[in-house]
């Protein structure tokens, strides 16, 4: 069993350093891949595993991408000006700057939403069910209009990030760059929920999810740890987010940075085709779901919300256990799972 | 910031007024809100973009040559339609289920809702002129169009008819006995199949009517059906289920709100002001009940 982990993890980790060189012309849509997989799996963390179903972690993704970027600026750089002038024009990155600029800036987008989960994770995880829903649905919205409305950093107009430097000639190297980065960060991400997975601490948020009241009258202090468990996402959504923003080299408000409407949707939906709760899940969930995205979004362009909203539909109506919780159903004795036939029998028979 | 609003006491007025008409009208999405909700148990994210559906019917008769004012009386008809067909593909499925699936269900409803509106009438900001004309009072210092006043008369209309449907037909006692216990009304010969595609249809006529009452007094886009749905969810929460006087009175509230923080805090600060206010009921309550060792279901 130990040896089978082992050849698979050292596979995966070879096929994703390799990945850029084999299909060199998908290193945008490879880096893509790994930030859904990143979302994904953080929010499972606690939509799947603690039950708190939020649509609002796009805020954090959402300040990770202006964090990283405002930082990346403001070290070397008057932000304000820049934003003004709308940016490269002006002023010129030196390929240190960009670095040192790009690694405090991620550093920062991970580190401040953490931090914000944490302050305001004692009012928000309070609600419960839709209300937390709602709640959190509400407050990816509010920051994307109150950050439109913010002169520093763009507001309506955007916000462009700084350029790649010019002075690497390679032009291979800009992508190359974003995806060793983002594959540093769902490795790590991997790690980390891995751990989770294999803790008390997956259990006590599986308690909370099972039955918060039970969990608190058997003595655990449940707001603690579902607090913890809103900062690890959140620390992996502000990255994921940093990311994405020098990829994209442009923040809008409202379209790009707290875009609900689609990132925002799209973690929770992949989570849930790959099926809530489990390790796996949201990783093969946000792997089908990016394919068909990219396969699909071309030939019906123009209809491709129409899609999506359908999409979430079916899924929702018809898949809700997704797509490892079909597996656990037809295959349960590969889940480790004991059934016990004469039980099963019986319940037939009851049936 | 701008305290303008404070320099001009006339201006208060204005938003005042402003506020109360719109929050009446906002009450009327909030009631369709209610009703579904105590009903079905559902919360519908679509609601807001079928608000803006039964403003583009009557947008549609607007161009078509009609006064946009019929629309009050057209959309109602086919948003009832509308909102049945979607209970049969789709509502009916969600009824029993978690709360969480019914609204990511109708949040995928409400994006194809606003794509296809996206298609079909485009992603100008139109409105339907209604040619009323507006009022002047104090000096000519507080203006008021008077379609403004009109969408609060016959929301106030719609309403209190509703009521009394509500309160004497067959159809709005089974309604109503549903409400109470689906299982139990179920028992004594309601079809509650047909009362449920009957509630999610008079909530959509109630959009309907309220669309087409935005359609002449403020603006319509595909995609501004969201900030619809969260503040009737908000009327919804503060008033409770069921309690028309309430939800009446917390709909002008957040009129009021909304046009007192277009003044102080800008316009561009208006829709984000409402989801913050949403957020802060929501964590107020969260509070006030914690004290009980109680939360909210």
């Amino acid at each position: 069993m130990k040896q089978k982990d082992l050849i698979l993890y050292s596979g995966l980790i070879i096929l994703g350093l390799a990945a850029p060189y084999l299909f060199s012309a998908f290193k945008v849509q490879l880096t893509y891949l790994c930030v859904l997989i990143v979302l994904a799996m953080t929010w499972n963390l606690q939509g799947g595993e603690m039950g708190y179903n939020s649509f609002g972690n796009i805020l954090f993704y959402g300040l990770g991408m202006y964090l990283t970027a405002s930082v990346q600026v403001g070290m070397f750089f008057p932000l304000a000006e820049w934003t003004e002038s709308g940016g490269e024009k002006t002023f010129v990155h030196t390929t240190a700057q960009y670095f040192q600029g790009i690694g405090v800036g991620l550093l920062v987008a991970a580190i401040v939403p953490a931090l914000v989960a944490g302050a305001i994770g004692y009012a928000i995880l309070g609600l419960r069910g839709h209300y937390f829903a709602i709640c959190t649905l509400g407050l990816g919205i509010a920051a994307g209009e109150i950050a439109g409305g913010i002169e520093i950093i763009g507001a309506g107009q955007g916000f462009t990030t700084p350029p790649f430097p010019a002075e690497i000639v390679d032009p291979e190297a800009r992508g190359k760059f974003f995806y060793f980065t983002s594959f540093i960060v769902l490795v790590l991400a991997f790690i980390f929920v891995k751990y989770i997975y294999g803790s008390r601490f997956r259990l006590i948020l599986n308690a909370i999810r099972d039955n918060e009241d039970k969990a608190e009258a058997m003595g655990i202090q449940t707001m603690k740890y579902k607090i913890v468990g809103w900062m690890v996402s959140a620390f992996f959504c502000g990255l994921a987010g940093g990311i994405m923003g020098g990829l994209i080299g442009y923040i809008d408000s409202t379209d790009v940075a707290f875009d609900g409407r689609e990132m925002g949707v799209f973690m929770v939906l992949m989570a849930i085709l790959g099926g809530k709760g489990t390790l796996w899940g949201p990783i093969i969930g946000a792997t089908l779901f990016h394919f068909f995205k990219e396969g699909l979004w071309t030939f019906i362009l123009g209809w491709q919300y129409v899609a999506l909203g359908v999409l979430i539909v079916v899924i929702v109506i018809y898949f809700p256990e997704g797509l490892m919780g079909w597996l656990r159903e037809k295959y349960p004795e590969r889940f480790g799972e004991v059934i016990d036939e004469k039980d099963r029998k019986s319940q037939v028979e009851l049936k | 910031m701008d305290f303008l609003i404070f320099q001009v006491p006339m201006l208060m007025v204005q938003a005042s007024l402003d506020g109360i008409l719109l929050g009446i009208l906002f009450a009327l999405i909030a009631y369709g809100m209610a009703l579904q909700w105590g009903v079905m148990n559902i919360i519908n994210i679509a609601q807001g973009d079928l608000v803006i559906l039964g403003g583009y019917i009557a947008y549609t008769m607007y161009l078509a040559g009609i006064h946009p004012a019929w629309g009050v009386i057209v959309s109602p008809i086919i948003m009832y339609f509308v909102g049945w067909a979607l209970y049969k593909l789709v509502i009916n499925k969600v009824v029993d289920r978690d709360l969480f699936i019914s609204i990511l269900a109708t949040f995928g409803i409400a994006i194809v809702f606003q794509q296809l509106m996206n298609f079909i009438f485009g992603a100008d900001v139109v409105v339907a002129q209604s040619e009323y004309g507006t009022t002047m009072l104090f000096d000519n210092s507080v203006t008021l169009p008077n379609s403004k006043i009109f969408s609060a008369f016959i929301s106030l209309l719609y309403a209190v008819a509703l009521v009394i449907y509500m309160k004497k037909s067959r159809l709005g006692r089974a309604i109503r006995a549903t409400a109470q216990n689906a299982r139990a009304a179920k028992i004594l010969g309601v079809d509650t199949e047909k009362v449920y595609a009957a509630t999610f249809g008079i909530n959509a006529a109630l959009c309907g009517i309220a669309g087409a009452l935005i359609s002449i007094t403020l603006t319509l886009h595909p995609y501004v059906g969201l900030p619809y749905t969260v503040r009737s969810f908000m009327i919804v929460i503060v008033a409770g289920l069921g309690n028309l006087p309430a939800v009446a009175i917390s709909g002008m509230g957040l009129g009021l709100f909304e046009e007192f923080a277009d003044y102080i805090l800008g316009t561009e600060f208006r829709i984000g002001a409402v989801f913050m206010l949403l957020v802060f009921i929501l964590v107020y309550r969260r509070f006030k009940l914690s004290k009980k060792r109680e939360y909210l279901k």
